[in-house]
């Protein structure tokens, strides 16, 4: 009966397992396989496409010049390759100030066969349509070759404008540029408190101070985060505007305060292990050559504790990369290029949450805001394993 | 010399030694043993003050080192440490390299002339018997080294801030007998130039490297004499019978 049952516990923990590996397993495929489709699509939306006379030499434009030219930065076709002559935009809507309803007959029949007399009579016109408009079998008008999104321009780009038509720009460099700086400025603001607080709790606080310490800074750790967001929002912003003299308190120094109060308890309570974890024979050693308590504290107790001690500074760089709400709410959300710490920014994780809403499931933004996330899941999977390496390194051979 | 003079030591409430009295000869090697718990290893880290870190410790009477009460107001215990080395029961090298482990003490003493370390270095770890091994390897992790090696590490370590006293804590018990055997030889040779204070649960490693034995028991020093004369014809019976292994 006995050994039933034990057979019956272990199938469960098995299967447990097994479940638990699985959806693991799964949470990665998924988000690799929507995030990659976003390699395969063409920069200009779904369902649409750019049409231009024949006459002009153009035959292919990037998904920056496009941008260019419907935002009239570019008004020469010169600019592009093609002849001197100024760019005119036509945009489908325009059509419909040209001609009446009956004009394009009956369901639109005739409106592919006007939007091509339109687009033969220019050649310096281009028209950004709908594709199922677009006149078949006409002489005299072609449709320009777009680029598809690549893996360098993902990476590289600029510009982050996922929702601009006719092309959007997938550019998630500032992003990255703003989640790292955001992270390791408050990692930079966090290492000495943390750790200082870890030394005076492990060496220097009285036993009494320690048990009302430790347990209130475990509690900042179980705190949600759209608190400290808010927080950050109404108390810290306003002082980093006063304080800065800025325009705005939402910035990406703002959300590395934020963050490096998040990371404190990590820090702190895996560094206050690691330091107690230290020997007293260590201790020991050092007082009997003759080293007062600080020689002993900062020659061996930390240097035998510096591996527990980087494993907490990592998995508090962990937290900080991953942190959604708070920062979310604090760095003013500017998706761009920041030149200076008091500038907005926008992480990795925030443009995750604040686009996934509303973009249209499937579509080129939806899937870039995939790839977002495994590059956020990479990045945290660095860490992880650095941390593994550095938090294993054997100390003591036995 | 070393002299006890009425020492009684206290752990809180108990009473972990009783009305000590010893006299130790410079050079020479005493062993100090009994069954666990008897108060031997208090004893020894009286001398280097080692009991002071201990949470509700007190201490009456006077622990003297050539004449000077080592726990008078006016002694300062860094300098005391120095001239009173300590090796543990287990090998307990710092997590740097051999190099540095013996330099630390000159170094925490604020000696930081590299020729003057590197000598000493060389100095220390040759009277402890493993410069031989360790020549090629000093900035190694001390880790890498053997149990046996790593204890004669902590010898040369506690030998290279030059002191005239050497408190060893069962320094073979936790080593391989090959190992043990070398640190045995190494006390024979070291009691030329340093008076060694040794506690053992090794009776017959009291026996071949002591000059003069101590027997503790329940915190009192029931016997102290000639080691010859405590194994071969102890003036107690509870020695006699401790030593025999009737008991303990």
């Amino acid at each position: 009966m006995n050994k039933v049952l034990e057979k019956f516990v272990e199938s469960l923990l098995k299967m447990s397992s097994a479940v638990t590996g699985i959806t693991v397993l799964l949470i990665i495929i998924f988000l690799f396989k929507e995030g990659l489709g976003l390699f395969k699509s063409s920069t200009v939306e779904k369902g649409y496409t750019l049409v231009v006379n024949t006459q002009n030499p153009v035959n292919r434009l990037t998904s920056v010049e496009i941008k260019e030219i419907f935002d009239s930065e570019i008004e020469n076709w010169k600019d592009v390759g093609g002849s001197n002559d100024d760019i005119r935009i036509f945009r489908f809507d325009e059509i419909f100030t040209m001609y009446s309803d009956e004009e394009l007959g009956d369901g639109y029949s005739l409106l592919p066969q006007k939007l091509g007399e339109i687009i033969q009579s220019d050649s310096t016109i281009i028209a950004f349509l709908p594709l199922k408009y677009v006149p078949k079998n006409m002489s005299g008008i072609k449709e320009l070759k777009t680029d598809i999104i690549s893996i360098s321009d993902f990476f590289l780009g600029t510009t982050w404008l996922p929702t601009a038509t006719p092309s959007a720009l997938f550019g998630i460099l500032p992003l990255i540029v703003g989640t790292l700086l955001v992270s390791f400025i408050a990692i930079i603001i966090a290492i000495p408190f943390g750790v200082g607080v870890a030394i005076y709790l492990s060496e220097i606080a009285s036993e009494k101070v320690r048990k009302v310490m430790k347990p209130a800074i475990e509690l900042l750790a179980g705190i949600p985060s759209v608190v400290y967001g808010f927080f950050g929002l109404v108390v810290v912003a306003p002082i980093v505007q006063k304080v800065g003299g800025l325009t705005l308190g939402e910035t990406a120094f703002t959300g590395s305060l934020i963050l490096a109060i998040m990371a404190l308890p990590t820090i702190i309570t895996i560094s206050e292990d690691a330091l107690r974890n230290t020997p007293k024979a260590m201790r020991d050693a050092s007082y009997a050559l003759g080293a007062n308590r600080w020689q002993t504290i900062y020659k061996v107790v930390i240097p035998y504790a510096s591996s527990g001690i980087s494993a907490a500074i990592i998995l508090g760089i962990g937290r900080a990369i991953g942190e959604t709400m708070a920062v979310l709410m604090v760095t003013g959300n500017a998706a761009v290029m920041p030149h200076s710490l008091f500038e907005s920014v926008r992480t990795i994780p925030a443009t995750i949450a604040a686009e996934l809403g509303e973009a249209p499931g499937g579509g080129t933004h939806y899937q870039s805001l995939f790839l977002l996330g495994c590059v956020l899941f990479l990045i945290t999977l660095i860490i992880s394993i650095i941390s593994e390496k550095i938090s294993g390194r054997k100390i003591i051979k036995e | 010399m070393i002299e006890a003079k009425n020492v009684n030591f206290y752990y809180h409430t108990f009473h972990a030694l009783k009305d000590i009295n010893m006299q130790i000869e410079d050079n020479s090697v005493t062993a100090l043993i009994g069954p666990s718990g008897c108060g031997k290893s208090t004893f020894l880290r009286l001398f280097n003050r080692m009991n002071d870190e201990i949470d509700g410790a007190k201490l009456t009477g006077e622990c003297l080192i050539n004449n000077e009460n080592i726990y008078h107001k006016s002694v300062q215990v860094d300098l005391l440490r120095k001239n009173v080395g300590m090796v543990f029961q287990k090998p307990n090298p710092f997590p740097k390299s051999i190099l540095e482990n013996v330099a630390y003490g000159l170094r925490v003493n604020g000696i930081n002339n590299k020729q003057l370390i590197e000598e000493k270095v060389k100095e220390s770890l040759t009277a402890a018997a493993l410069w031989n091994e360790v020549k090629d390897k000093l900035h190694k992790s001390a880790f890498e080294l053997s149990g046996g090696q790593q204890q004669r590490l902590c010898i040369a370590r506690a030998l290279a801030v030059s002191p005239s006293i050497l408190l060893m804590d069962e320094p073979a018990s936790a080593l391989d007998p090959i190992s043990t055997a070398k640190i045995e030889e190494l006390i024979f040779e070291l009691k030329q130039r340093y008076t060694i204070i040794i506690v053992t649960h090794n009776m017959q490693q009291a026996a071949r490297v002591s000059d003069k034995t101590g027997f503790f028991m329940y915190g009192e020093l029931v016997e102290h004499s000639e080691t010859k004369k405590m194994f071969l014809a102890p003036d107690k019976t509870e020695t006699q019978n401790y030593i025999t292994g009737r008991f303990g």
